[in-house]
Parts: C-alpha cells; sequence; structure tokens
C-alpha cells in the first residue's frame, strides 16, 4: 500500500534554514545541509528546500547548497525559490534535486509548467501555492486567493480553480500551503486542502499548521491530501519523525516503517 | 580496477544515482561512450521518464547494443526505473515501443481506478519472492521509493523478483535473470534499504 509521506520543509535564507509566523519574524535554526541530512537519517520521507530569497532578491537560487543537499541525502527532495526560466529548473534537477517547485512564476507565465512537464517530465514539476482566505466571493468561489511574492501580493486567482489550471498544464504535484495557519501549530487548514485535494488528479501536499502529530493524523483522516508538509514543530525540537510517525501509525495512517 | 559504469544517457537523474554510490564508498564513472560501456566489468543503466525517447537515444548512440553486450558477458548489471522497463520486450508507453528484449515480459500503465493517482509517487512496499544476493540484508515489505505510471508485466515466474501493490493492482517491482537485475523502485532514493541494495550490487558477482 502506498504510505501518506510526511515532508519536512525547510525554509533557507542565507544559507540557514529558517522559520517564521505567517511568514514573518523568522528565527534561524540550522545548516540546511546537516538538517537534511539529520532528517534524512531519522526516516522521514521527503524534504522540501525553499532559497526564500531568492526571488524577492531577483537572483537564482542557490545551486551550491542544492549540490551539498543532493551529496548527503538519499530521499526525494525539492527545491523551490528563485526559479525564472526552463533553465533555471533544469540547473536544479542536474544538481540533484528531483523536482522543483515554482510558485510565483507560475502564476506570472503559467506556460512554465508545461514546459518543466515536457521537458523533465511531470513528476518533476511541483506547483507550490500560497492560499489565504478572504471570503468566497464571484471571483473566488473557494474563498481562498492565491498569493504570490512570498505572500506580499494578491493574484486575483482562485485557490481551486488555479489547481486544476496547473494540473492541466501538466504539474504532477501540489504543494499547498494555508497562509493563514503557517507556523501557527494549531492544525491545517482542512477545507480548503480537501477542496483541492479532491479537486485534482494529482498528489497534494498539505502545508501551514501543523503543531502537534495528531494535526496530521486528523489531516488524513479528514481530508483526501497524500503528504503533510511540517517545519516548526520538528525545527524547534518539540518533536522527533518517529513521535510523528508512531502517531500516524497508531490511527492506522499507512506510513514508511523506519528501519 | 574494475571498470564500474553508470550510462549517461540524458535520463534525468543521474547526479542521483552517482552520489548514492560515491556516498556508499563505490568507484563509479559515468560514461555515454558505447565503446567504453561494452566493455564495463559492473554496469548500471538508471533513467527517469519515457520508455519511447529513452529507447530513441539507446538506439541512436549504441548504447542500448553495448548495454546488451555487458549482459551477454555475464557482468553484474542493474536497471532503476526506466531502467526496468526497457530491458523488456516492449513498452505500451506512446502507443507502443520495442524494446532490449533482454527479460521476456512488456511495461504496461497502471489501470485507471477509484482513490489511486497515477504516477504512483510515495514510498511503497516491496514483497521480496525470492532469496537474491542484492536484497541480502533487506527486511522483507520493506518501504521502497517509486515515481512511475508505467510497469513490468507479463514476467515469468523465474524472473520475478519483488511485487507491490498500488490501490487493488499488485504488480512486478523488480526483476532479475542471471547476471541482470532491475528495480522499478528508485534505488538512489530510497534512504537506507535502496543505499544497500547499491552497495550488495556493488560487490555482487553477478552469479
Amino acid at each position: 500500500m502506498l504510505t501518506k509521506r510526511l515532508i519536512i520543509c525547510l525554509d533557507v535564507r542565507n544559507r540557514k534554514v529558517t522559520k517564521g509566523v505567517k511568514f514573518k519574524g523568522n528565527i534561524d535554526v540550522g545548516d540546511p545541509v546537516e538538517l537534511g541530512a539529520k532528517y534524512s537519517a531519522e526516516g522521514v520521507d521527503e524534504l522540501v528546500f525553499y532559497d526564500i530569497t531568492a526571488s524577492a532578491e531577483n537572483r537564482p537560487c542557490d545551486l551550491e547548497m542544492v549540490k551539498d543537499i543532493a551529496k548527503n541525502v538519499f530521499i526525494p527532495f525539492s527545491v523551490g525559490g528563485g526559479i525564472r526560466s526552463l533553465d533555471d529548473m533544469h540547473q536544479v534537477l542536474l544538481a540533484g534535486a528531483e523536482k522543483v517547485s515554482v510558485n510565483s512564476l507560475a502564476v506570472l507565465h503559467p506556460e512554465i509548467i508545461e514546459q518543466g512537464a515536457k521537458a523533465f517530465g511531470n513528476q518533476c514539476v511541483v506547483l507550490g501555492m500560497d492560499a489565504k482566505r478572504v471570503g468566497v466571493s464571484e471571483k473566488i468561489p473557494s474563498g481562498y486567493e492565491i498569493y504570490i511574492k512570498g505572500g506580499r501580493a494578491a493574484s486575483g486567482l482562485d485557490a481551486v480553480e488555479w489547481a486544476k489550471k496547473a494540473e492541466s498544464l501538466g504539474a504532477g504535484e501540489i504543494c499547498l500551503n494555508a497562509m493563514d495557519t503557517d507556523g501557527v501549530r494549531d492544525g491545517y487548514e482542512l477545507e480548503i486542502t480537501d477542496k483541492v485535494a479532491k479537486a485534482v488528479g494529482i498528489p497534494v501536499i498539505a502545508s501551514g499548521g501543523a503543531g502537534k502529530p495528531c494535526h496530521i493524523a486528523d489531516l488524513f483522516a479528514k481530508t483526501s491530501a497524500d503528504a503533510a508538509l511540517v517545519a516548526s514543530m520538528v525545527h524547534f525540537g518539540d518533536y522527533t519523525v518517529a513521535q510523528i510517525k508512531d502517531e500516524m501509525s497508531k490511527a492506522n495512517i499507512p506510513v514508511r516503517k523506519i528501519v | 580496477m574494475e571498470r564500474f559504469i553508470v550510462v549517461d544517457y540524458n535520463a534525468g537523474n543521474l547526479t542521483s544515482v552517482l552520489n548514492a554510490f560515491e556516498h556508499i564508498g563505490a568507484n563509479v564513472k559515468a560514461s555515454r561512450d558505447p565503446s567504453e560501456i561494452a566493455e564495463a566489468d559492473r554496469l548500471v543503466f538508471p533513467g527517469v521518464g519515457a520508455a519511447r525517447s529513452a529507447m530513441e537515444t539507446l538506439e541512436k548512440t549504441g548504447i542500448g547494443k553495448a548495454i546488451v553486450e555487458v549482459v551477454n558477458r555475464k557482468r553484474p548489471v542493474l536497471g532503476i526505473c526506466i531502467g526496468c522497463q526497457i530491458i523488456l520486450n516492449s513498452s505500451e508507453e506512446n502507443g507502443g515501443v520495442d524494446t532490449l528484449g533482454l527479460i521476456d515480459g512488456k511495461a504496461v500503465r497502471f489501470q485507471n481506478e477509484a482513490g489511486i493517482k497515477i504516477p504512483h509517487m510515495g514510498w511503497n512496499q516491496v514483497e521480496l519472492l525470492k532469496l537474491h544476493p542484492l536484497f541480502e540484508g533487506i527486511p522483507n515489505n520493506s518501504d521502497f521509493y517509486f515515481v512511475h505510471s508505467f510497469h513490468p508485466a507479463k514476467i515469468r515466474e523465474e524472473n520475478a523478483l519483488s511485487k507491490t501493490t498500488y490501490g487493488s493492482q499488485t504488480f512486478t517491482s523488480a526483476v532479475c535473470k542471471e547476471n541482470l537485475v532491475a528495480t522499478q523502485f528508485h534505488l538512489e532514493k530510497s534512504g537506507d534499504v535502496g543505499l544497500r541494495v547499491l552497495k550488495n550490487f556493488s560487490t555482487w558477482s553477478g552469479k
């Protein structure tokens, strides 16, 4: 049976892993290469690295960091942040990442999803989306709007419509970050996660809000999400990968066994 | 020194495979030169992507012939993912394509089924159907990492090394024949169990 994936997200700024609340007030928590290797050894199923200042600083993703991660991490990992072109995607994959995550770029230039999927395969292209609760309106029927540029700018796109469009363009996976619950550690935003997961036929990773292992069990019990992304709850030492997986097992969620 | 070669045919995940072998201390060389590949003492051909484009590259470059030569010389050969599909007789992908025909069988697409998503992506259990030196030290039903839409089918019992179930569909997830072994799952991305299989391969005699 395919297991539900536990993914750890490492936001990287100036080559340090950092974590904030609702995209603000970031605290540095360690070296991305060391932390990636540590989490990998502890049995996490996948890692996500975001170069969170690359876009704002208008520079490419830190490829040397990606190469260092790839030499030390032997589980799948994706990289996002600072992807501006098909060539940038190619460079990230050549550096050793399995998948490339596009977010703002895909909103501004949706054709990048199609080009990336054609060139490297659908499974390589992850659509990252930051969704903010704005209330249901004619323009935003799901009640969740897509924000870009690290949560700084509204895009006018509806979260569910955008997810469907990205799938039709060839995205292989969607990482849905609920901005209202990001870093709050009070549980995932179940409503929008389930709406998106049911609207598309590609895997959906829920992100934003995990604070306790029970939040992850709750996510899989109540939504069709395929994977749970966590950050704060492991970065600040509150829980280990083993503790989270243990809770998932107890809730009868199929998990990858740690050998 | 042993000529341990990883085939480079523009099929994606070469870096990951090279990094994994470096990590376990195996001295490998990436090559796209068919004459060099044909003389390998030990060979790995990885790959992600589509069977048709992979076969086109293998035929156009002469690398396909070189791989067959190494297999026929009874040297240890390991295929990964697309490498597990192109050693069969054919693949259904993109309207059908003849493949290397080293092991009887064909690559077919998962059937659409409520509740499963295609590609099959993530960690799934690998049930070993026989003892094999490559899986020494690997607990049965260990989880390995998969990313694929097509899988081996119509494999003879003697060539079926493992099976895996996705939704209601059970498929052959690794095949073997004498000195040739191939896994549909990504050994280079399957954490400790994957590294252990690669380590076992790096010292396997091929018998």
